[in-house]
Formats: C-alpha cells, sequence, structure tokens
C-alpha cells in the first residue's frame, strides 16, 4: 500500500508540477537564443511567476517520492511506471492549457500508454 | 509567423538533451538510493539519518545534477513548444533508461518490457510528426 502511494505521487504530483512549469513558462515567453545571458533571463523571468513556484513544489513531493521507490524496485521498472502520467499529461494539456491535441498526438500518446503498459507487464 | 525549420532544429537538439540527461540522471539516483536502502521515515531521527545518507551520495548529486540539465533544456524547449508535444517526444528516454539500467545497473529487462520500449518508441515517432505549436503566443 505504501508503494501504491509512491506511485500516486510520482505520477500526480509530478503531471501537476509540469503542468505549472508550463503555464509559467507560457507566460515567460520563448528564450529568444541559447546564448548564457539569454537563458539566464528567462531562468531569472520564470521565477518571479508563482505557477513557477508551484510547479517546482510540486515537482519537489514527486521527486523524493521517486528517491523513495528507486530505493525498492529497480530503475527499468520505475521510471517507465511513472509514463502513466502521458495520459494525465494530455488532459491536463487540453483542460489547463488550452492545448489542441490532434487525432495524431493522441495515437502516438496511445501507443506510448500501450507499450508503458507491456514494460509493467513484463516485470517478472 | 515564425518560419518552422529554425523552432523544429532548435526543438530537437534540446529533446535530445532532454532523453540523455534525464535517464542518466534516474539511473544515478537509482544506483545511489540501492546503496542507501529502503528510506525509514519514522522516528524523526531515523529520517535525519536517512536525509543525511541521501545528500552525502555522490551517485544522488551526480544524479540531481544531471536531472537539473535536463530541467533547464525541459524549461526552455516549453517556452516555445506545447506540453503535450514535449511530454510525448521526450518519452524516448524510457528506452535509454531502461538500456542504461541494464548497462550500468546490471538490471534484468524482459523480452516483454524490451517489446513495450519498441512501442514507445513508435509513438513517439507518431508524436513527432506533429506541429510542436498549437497555441497562440501569450
Amino acid at each position: 500500500m505504501p508503494h501504491f502511494i509512491l506511485f500516486t505521487l510520482i505520477v500526480v504530483s509530478g503531471t501537476g508540477g509540469e503542468l505549472c512549469v508550463s503555464r509559467a513558462m507560457k507566460v515567460v515567453g520563448e528564450a529568444p537564443s541559447l546564448r548564457p545571458a539569454q537563458v539566464a533571463k528567462v531562468v531569472l523571468r520564470a521565477l518571479r511567476v508563482p505557477w513557477m513556484w508551484l510547479g517546482v513544489g510540486m515537482m519537489a513531493v514527486a521527486f523524493f517520492s521517486l528517491l523513495g521507490a528507486l530505493s525498492i524496485y529497480d530503475v527499468s521498472f520505475v521510471v517507465p511506471v511513472t509514463a502513466l502520467s502521458y495520459v494525465a499529461g494530455a488532459f491536463g494539456g487540453v483542460v489547463f492549457l488550452r492545448e489542441h491535441v490532434s487525432f495524431q498526438r493522441w495515437l502516438g500518446v496511445s501507443l506510448v500508454a500501450v507499450g508503458v503498459a507491456l514494460v509493467f507487464f513484463g516485470k517478472s | 509567423m515564425t518560419p518552422q525549420k529554425p523552432l523544429h532544429l532548435k526543438t530537437y537538439l534540446l529533446i535530445a538533451v532532454m532523453v540523455i540527461a534525464g535517464p542518466l540522471g534516474n539511473v544515478l539516483l537509482g544506483k545511489g538510493m540501492k546503496r542507501i536502502g529502503e528510506p525509514a521515515v519514522w522516528p524523526p531521527l531515523q529520517l535525519l539519518h536517512t536525509a543525511l545518507n541521501i545528500f552525502t551520495s555522490v551517485s544522488i548529486w551526480l544524479g540531481i545534477g544531471s536531472l537539473i540539465t535536463f530541467f533547464v533544456a525541459y524549461m526552455l524547449v516549453l517556452s516555445w513548444a506545447d506540453y503535450s508535444f514535449v511530454q510525448p517526444a521526450s518519452s524516448l528516454a524510457y528506452g535509454v533508461v531502461a538500456l542504461l539500467g541494464y548497462l550500468l545497473l546490471g538490471e534484468r529487462v524482459s523480452p516483454l518490457r524490451w517489446a513495450g520500449i519498441a512501442v514507445i518508441c513508435l509513438g513517439v515517432f507518431v508524436v513527432g510528426r506533429t506541429n510542436p505549436r498549437t497555441t497562440r503566443q501569450v
């Protein structure tokens, strides 16, 4: 049971955190170039957006849950299981970020999900 | 309108960084946590002991460094590409993490798990052929 909670925290908190970070970066805007000064400016601007801090907090929870799971299971099992966030991510992108997800992209996401399921059942 | 070619080049370059740095970070964290063992969180003194073990592990810090590299690349790419494009596109990392787990940590990866990874890669190929931007810039 505690292990189930660990995986739930990794997926839910991780996906929620990524959505918040994505929302923050849409507010910050595109990095004009990959020069270090420009990148630093974008990072500093991102730190002034509250969504970024909420996202980082949620990702920290997911990170420590990941550490807990990695102490028990193989990396090649834990990381694919966390890909359950693909389903959550696609829905989250549509609902919270108003992104349009095409049929082709849904197909790709579905294939990824099937692959993740196979990885999961190939545990033993 | 933004020209598509440079946008795509920049996107794929940063996704490549994500695909290498992310799995390497996870494998290093896995190596460190396997050495530490299942963390005890109670009583509080045990939690302190666990935290001390985690934050004095070289593997954990190398893993964190690698994940920070991943995170910066991820943040940058999200500033122009959609989340629902970036997340599936970076799923190649699942193949890399299994490969590194097998090669560096000696993990046993079953044929069914490898098959799953191949399906994931096919999904990534399908996703990779869609436009990286579908919303207007704010």
